[in-house]
């Protein structure tokens, strides 16, 4: 019986080590934890840091939505998903999943697929802060992204 | 009927959020939408282009043909940049 996922929208860091241990610590069942990081990248010296905003109360239950799907359609052990907001500065990290899973393939997928609608459909956006001091413009939505969420199909429940 | 908005929208609206009280030929997103954009310069600009804006009902994103009746919080967006 997997845990209910984790989901935590939070100001503060993480720490992807102790969140990779509070899936597996005391377990023996587990045989594969994918993790993903997402790190605030900062392109030829422009960038210092982006500003994140969220919509609080929608953010938590939109990844939770994401989240229990994921958790429908792999078969998961575990399940971590933090999202930071606020200031962040250029190389800080801005969001982490967490998947485990008796055997790789359901871990490697259901990550991928919690990265592809996190970008999609939960309510953050990002702004800029140059390195020059001045206020950047907000970042704008890619089709790249859209493509990346049109891969997986429809979900029907088994 | 509570009003969010969101990034962009937030910015060039002035605000982050507000209540209002809609007329009763205001039934669906989409003329909650159209009925924003002539309450002002700002409100104009920040809905120029209404297809781009995207709409959550109490927290749940939704399309623009979706009936509005019952909605507590309507929040307005731009596409959305997280991850």
């Amino acid at each position: 019986m997997a845990p209910a996922p984790h989901i935590t929208i939070q100001r503060e860091d993480f720490d992807a080590t102790a969140e990779v241990a509070r899936l597996t610590d005391g377990r023996t069942d587990i045989g594969a934890v994918v993790t993903f990081q997402g790190l605030c990248r900062d392109e030829a010296g422009q960038l210092s840091a982006l500003e994140l905003e969220h919509y609080p109360g929608m953010a938590e239950a939109e990844i939770r939505r994401i989240a229990d799907e994921a958790a429908a359609r792999w078969p998961l052990q575990g399940l971590v998903v933090i999202h930071r907001y606020g200031p962040i500065p250029a190389g800080g990290n801005i969001v982490l999943v967490a998947a485990a899973s008796s055997h790789r393939q359901a871990a490697f997928e259901a990550a991928a697929f919690l990265m592809d609608f996190l970008k999609t459909r939960a309510p953050f956006w990002k702004r800029e802060h140059r390195a020059d001091g001045s206020h950047g413009g907000w970042v704008e939505a890619t089709e790249a992204d859209d493509a990346a969420q049109g891969r997986w199909a429809p979900f029907t429940p088994r | 009927m509570k009003l969010k908005y969101f990034a962009w929208v937030r910015e060039r609206i002035g605000t982050g959020e507000e209540d209002v009280d809609l007329p009763a030929g205001v039934t669906s997103v989409r003329e909650l939408l159209d009925w924003l954009k002539g309450r002002g310069d700002n409100y104009a600009e920040a809905l120029r282009h209404p297809e781009a804006i995207r709409v959550a009902i109490n927290h749940e994103h939704v399309h623009h043909s979706e009936p509005i009746a019952g909605a507590a919080e309507i929040a307005l967006f731009p596409p959305m940049t997280g991850g």
